[in-house]
């Protein structure tokens, strides 16, 4: 009974004593795993250094030129270029993440803990589905049909509404505002934040929602005390996730949006800010020399925009993390 | 306050699988009552469907009555919501919330029921609950802290504060010593015996010798084989379930036979 109970690996001629001979030959694949996940580990980090040092090292020139001969070329000088269209970049995802995450999160609310179970799983399908289609083709559904479409709702805006700041100005004739884009950037982060967003419900301690039920808690008082604070970190996660995704979007905004280099909150108007991924799409193809050099260098504007995003999520994340449903 | 709970041939399904089948049984109120038998018997079940805690999982479903003092639970137009307000229920592992503090853990129910309530109200029923609960004098001074350090036993007293912070009528205890160790499991017998002045508890336990020493009516329930429903067998007073039970079943179950 007892010569069972030794393992296969272990039972072949004596066993080695600690340190002695040559390794069991079972732990190869231990070590093989661990160098390979190294590896893996540090090849993101090689690739983000290689990125870093190409975007630092082809737009130097722009950084560090002097200010006259940008100027006496035509390109200006570097930050104050620049800045309209970092403004452009943020504001443009704040929006679309304003847009997309009370619905991203009430879709994956309604597929985790209300709809049934017949009707979730189709519905999940779907959200992925929007996940795949090509950037491209929302771009032109909402250059040729959501523009013209939005044009009635953004003059009633503008008409009854037009008090508050966001909605003054005289409302673009082509409905090609950064509204527009912004709700097509909120259709494209959609399904990227509620399928995050539905894991992380799903994944709530049964045990909780229990005792937030057996305490006299309706579905919705439930979702509040066991599902929402257990999700926090996630939901943080999801959103950050998708504030990358808008932020870095290039084709959906260069077709949507003919933007100029301006900084304007008003969302309804004709002379809408540019994004720096649109800037840099625009004009890449006819750049050459310093131009070539500025582009790359607002390249590196929007890495740095994102690098920092990341970090404040993470710290947002983390602040309160005695309290998380991690213990 | 405490109140008498009465079933009438109450069956409880699981979609087509009927767990429990024709259980009727009074629960008398300020007493303890356990539920004892081997597992999968469906006294836990049972157990859920007095607070209307069964049908959250789905599928699930009852037919019969169970009457809290006469209120049948299961009546038309009756919000299971209001029932578990009535009724509260311990688990089988601690479930405080973890992303809230002791005292906020405490009025979790409340600030469901009457948002309302002045904070010097608050501060009193934190403590009273507390104190009820026998964990006053160990978290007094950090009641704004989640209270993640708390032992396992401490945990489980803290849900018991909640619960009874409701002031409920009843109070449904499911297996709730199972994960704690014997010196917390004794506090939380104490605890109950406490308890029973004020509130109708049924508790449900693997545990025999806790049934025979905390319990003062003892029901036994069995299954006659996988697959078919749970079945009470019998219930009485606890110290003749334990030496003189009617069925022989549930001799065998008590002396260790079987289970």
């Amino acid at each position: 009974m007892t010569q069972k109970l030794t393992r296969p690996g272990t039972s072949r001629g004596a066993e080695p004593g600690p340190g002695t001979g040559a390794p069991d030959p079972k732990r190869r694949g231990d070590r093989v795993f661990r160098g390979f996940a190294m590896g893996a580990g540090i090849l993101i980090l090689v690739i983000l250094a290689l990125v870093a040092a190409f975007l630092l090292i082809q737009g130097s020139p722009a950084l560090f030129a002097d200010p006259a001969k940008l100027i006496s070329q035509g390109y200006g000088e570097f930050l104050p270029w620049v800045l309209p269209y970092a403004f452009g970049t943020v504001w443009a995802a704040i929006l679309a993440l304003v847009l997309a995450v009370p619905v991203a999160v009430g879709i994956a609310l309604f597929i985790s803990h209300y709809s049934p179970r017949r009707l979730a799983q189709p519905l999940g399908y779907v959200i992925d589905l929007l996940a795949a289609v090509p950037s491209v083709v929302f771009g032109l559904w909402g250059s040729l049909v959501l523009a013209p479409a939005a044009r009635p709702l953004y003059e009633w805006l503008s008409a009854n509404l037009g008090f508050i700041p966001l909605f003054s100005g005289t409302v673009s004739g082509t409905g090609r505002t950064i509204f527009t884009a912004a709700i097509v950037l909120a259709t494209m982060v959609l399904p990227i934040i509620t399928s995050m967003c539905r894991e992380v419900f799903l994944q709530a301690p049964r045990l909780h929602e229990e005792a937030a039920l057996a305490l006299g808690a309706t579905r919705w008082e439930m979702v509040k005390m066991a599902v929402f604070p257990f999700a926090r970190p996630g939901i943080i996660a999801a959103v950050m996730l998708g504030l990358g995704r808008a932020l870095g979007e290039t084709m959906a905004v260069t077709m949507v949006l003919s933007g100029t280099r301006n900084i304007t909150f008003e969302l309804l108007t004709s002379e809408n800010p540019n994004t720096i991924a649109a800037t840099v799409a625009q004009n890449f193809p006819e750049a050459f020399g310093l131009k070539t050099s500025q582009l790359i260098a607002a390249g590196l504007v929007l890495f740095l925009i994102t690098l920092v995003v990341n970090m404040i999520a993470r710290w947002i994340v983390s602040r309160r993390a005695e309290f998380s449903g991690a213990n | 306050m405490s109140k008498r709970i009465e079933t009438t041939d109450l069956n409880v399904y699981y979609s087509d699988f009927r767990a429990v089948e024709d259980v009727t049984i009074t629960i008398q109120p300020r007493a303890i009552t356990a539920f004892i038998g081997p597992s999968g018997c469906g006294k836990s079940t049972f157990l859920r469907t007095l607070n209307r805690m069964h049908e959250v999982i789905p599928g699930a479903r009852v037919e019969g009555e169970v009457l809290l003092d006469g209120e049948n639970l299961y009546g038309a137009g009756v919000d299971p919501v209001r029932v578990r307000r009535q009724v509260g229920m311990v688990f089988q592992r601690p479930n405080p919330f973890p992303t809230m503090s002791i005292r906020e853990n405490v009025l979790a129910g409340i600030k469901l029921n009457f948002s309302r309530m002045p904070k010097g109200e608050q501060d009193d029923l934190v403590e009273r609950s507390l104190r009820s609960a026998n964990l006053w004098e160990e978290v007094k001074n950090r009641l704004g802290l989640p209270g993640s350090g708390l032992s396992g036993g401490q945990q489980q007293r803290r849900c018991i504060a909640r619960a009874i912070a409701m002031a409920p009528a009843v109070l449904l205890m499911d297996e709730p010593c199972s994960a704690l160790d014997p010196i917390s499991t004794l506090a939380i017998e104490d605890l109950m015996s406490e308890l029973k002045e004020k509130y109708t508890i049924v508790i449900v336990t693997h545990n025999m010798q806790q049934a025979a020493r905390v319990s003062d009516t003892t029901a036994f329930f069995n299954i006659a084989g996988t697959g078919s429903p749970g079945r009470l067998i019998e219930s009485g007073p606890t110290d003749k379930i334990f030496s003189t039970p009617d069925v022989q079943a549930t001799e065998d179950y008590i002396s260790g036979r079987f289970g």
